[in-house]
């Protein structure tokens, strides 16, 4: 896994509640044998009209916004346990995705992906949205070491929580595997109970 | 230490406590399917590393696979590439695996408590969220994701924070025509679609204590509807009698051993939840859900509520409704009843007692499909075949279905759909479709009346 220490970006916002993973990349895509490709279709019904070309209503399409940071409304990822959203959202190039909520399944899968689930308060979330709608060229810092969310060039910063051993696996690109693979001995003298 | 049932099997299956970190949990039984699988046996491919306990691993084949014609070979060349690629994997890793043909495939949600392969006091695992319904049998069982896939098949364990406890009581009498699905959309629209985030239900109060395991199964099934990871009932004798017997059950002595301990397997009096709700059963009523998630749920001669929310209007907009709106008498074209919520051989008989004798509407497309070879041959041998064929009802072969649209079993955009399945997410049944969600008695009655019904109305006309 990459590592992650600290990521500036532009920041693309999403105020909707609830997105389910099925929006994130709809089942119809889910038959691939691969990680790769499904930033192709992340948000496909959202992002394509029906004939296939793009909605120019959606923030994705809208040339205002780019960048690596999605900025998304109450309860992000809920559904599916599919990790195909996490690597849809990957894929598409996202770092960073921020709400005031996330599901269970999906932060665990986000995290790792190496892309960063940072859950901030809904005032806080609020205030950025519209920090970003009314200037989309507004960078965000993010610092995973110090934990902190931040406007570039502003006083407004906000700190969030992580998991101390996720945020260690983060920072140094370690991955689960690798880490239940050194417990053996531990999880074969606990079958032997 | 007063403990709860969730603390009971959590706490006998931590290998390791990672220093402020998560805990290392071991896994009992892993189930695997073509669809969240291939990319975790490329991941122990590259990285060349066995599977650790192949034979605590089943295999089926569900999500994408056709309801019809499943003797030959599928049609879509990507679902079939899935699904030959889970058999190959299976093989070379000596996985047992119940692929299209084989007298035990099905949901995989259906296969595993069917088999006897779901038992008490067990963890258990699977890619796929609706992996709470285990939950039923005082399982601690939770959907993960593909990296999780893999980790469980390098070391049959995940890492992962205790999840908090909250426990939601139902007490006193269901009234008639409320079946288990109605409970669990009940409580789902009480509490919201993130009220259980961080945290695993257990279902207390007689409400449960009387209900079948199928029953169980489907509200345990929907926990993760709430944002529940897992959501479980204390086994008791309904539950040891649904197990007894089956294939993969203990026998004999083995069985009454197992029995013993599953007994002890029901919270202490006195032990803390994190949060509690109770509700009473005489306040539930059959329900439908109106908008795009499964919170969004009224009584089916409720109206629609008046929100003022951007996203709660996206949703209406999306479903066609308006604020204020009834639903009852809204005409609709499509009715499913299976999936993993509401595909099992209890499902099917009420959906035919009500049926019997009648006729669908014309308007109407009605697909049944069982939850697993097991529950149509129970279809056929108990006769409710030849009811649904009468009622001009189509009866499919086990799957998925259209409860996720994979296979070509899809709502067309625009249409609504009343289904038994769990969600009602924009484009979940196909592109552009709208489904409600309800229990197999309001999709019977729905398919009879062509529209939106309950299934007392003419009883009422009749008294009337």
């Amino acid at each position: 896994m990459e590592k992650f220490t600290t990521h500036t970006s532009r920041a693309i916002p999403l105020p909707i509640e609830n997105i389910d993973t099925d929006q994130i990349i709809p089942a119809r895509f889910l038959k691939a044998t691969d990680k790769s490709g499904f930033g192709a279709n992340l948000f496909r019904d959202w992002r394509y009209n029906k004939d296939g070309s793009e909605n120019s209503s959606f923030v994705l399409n809208d040339p205002k916004y780019s960048g690596t940071i999605l900025i998304a409304g109450d309860n992000f990822g809920c559904g599916s346990s599919r990790e195909h959203a996490a690597w849809a959202l990957a894929d598409y190039g996202l770092k960073v995705i921020v709400s005031s909520y996330f599901a269970d399944i999906f932060k665990g899968n986000a995290l790792n992906n190496g892309l960063l689930p940072i859950q901030v308060s809904p005032e806080y979330l609020k205030e950025l949205i519209a920090t970003v709608q009314k200037k989309p060229e507004t960078e965000i810092l993010v610092e995973l070491e110090e934990q902190y969310i931040a406007v570039k060039g502003s006083d407004n910063k906000a700190s969030f929580d992580i998991d101390p051993y996720k945020k260690l696996c983060l920072l140094n690109g370690y991955d689960d595997i690798d880490f239940l693979i050194s417990k053996k001995d531990k999880i074969e003298a606990f079958e032997q109970q | 230490m007063k403990k709860t049932l969730f603390d009971k099997v959590w706490d006998s299956h931590v290998v390791e406590s990672v220093e402020n970190g998560p805990q290392i949990l071991y896994i009992d039984k892993h189930l695997i399917h073509e669809v969240t699988s291939p990319q975790a046996f490329a991941e122990l491919e590259q990285r060349n590393i066995p599977v650790f306990r192949p034979d605590q691993i089943v295999a089926t084949a569900d999500h994408n696979v056709p309801t019809l014609n499943q003797h030959l070979p599928i049609t879509d060349a990507l679902s079939r590439n899935q699904v030959e690629q889970l058999t190959a994997n299976c093989k070379k890793h000596g996985i047992t695996l119940y692929g299209l043909g084989h007298q035990y495939q099905g949901i995989v949600h259906v296969i595993a408590p069917e088999l006897g392969i779901t038992q008490p006091g067990m963890t258990m695992v699977c890619g796929d969220s609706h992996t709470s319904t285990h939950g039923a049998f005082g399982t601690i069982a939770f959907g993960i994701g593909t990296s999780q896939v893999a980790q469980v098949f390098a070391s049959q364990c995940v890492l992962l924070s205790k999840p908090k406890k909250m426990r939601v009581n139902v007490n006193g009498k269901l009234k008639k025509g409320v079946l288990p699905k109605d409970v669990i959309l009940y409580i789902i629209a009480k509490l919201g679609t993130n009220s259980g985030t961080g945290y695993f239900v257990e279902y207390a109060g007689d409400v449960f204590e009387n209900m079948s395991m199928e029953g169980r199964m489907t509200v345990c099934n929907m926990s993760i509807e709430m944002g529940a990871r897992g959501g479980m009932i204390a086994p008791d004798e309904t539950t040891f009698e649904y197990i007894k017997g089956k294939e993969f059950a203990p026998k004999g002595e083995s069985f009454e051993e197992k029995v013993a301990y599953w007994k002890t397997l029901k919270t202490d009096d006195g032990a803390v939840f994190d949060k509690e709700y109770s509700f009473d059963a005489e306040d539930i009523g059959p329900m439908v859900t109106y908008g795009t998630n499964p919170g969004m749920g009224i009584k089916v001669d409720g109206h629609i509520p008046q929100t003022d929310d951007a996203s709660f209007e996206k949703s209406l907009e999306y479903m066609g409704f308006e604020k204020g709106e009834s639903l009852l008498g809204k005409p609709i074209n499509y009715v499913f009843i299976g999936s993993c919520t509401n595909s099992r051989i209890e499902d099917f008989r009420v959906a035919a007692e009500y049926i019997r004798g009648k006729q669908k509407a014309p308007n109407v497309n009605a697909l049944i499909v069982p939850g697993s070879q097991q529950v149509a041959k129970q279809i056929e041998e108990e006769g409710l075949r030849e009811i649904f064929e009468e009622a001009g009802f189509s009866l499919r072969q086990p799957g998925c279905s259209a409860c996720l649209a994979m296979n070509d079993d899809k709502i067309p955009a625009g249409e609504y759909c009343v289904s038994t399945s769990n969600r009602n997410f924009e484009g979940r049944q196909g592109q552009g479709a709208r489904t409600i969600l309800a229990s197999p008695l309001i999709a019977a009655a729905t398919a009879i009346k062509g529209a939106i019904a309950t299934p007392y109305e003419e009883e009422r006309a009749v008294f009337a």
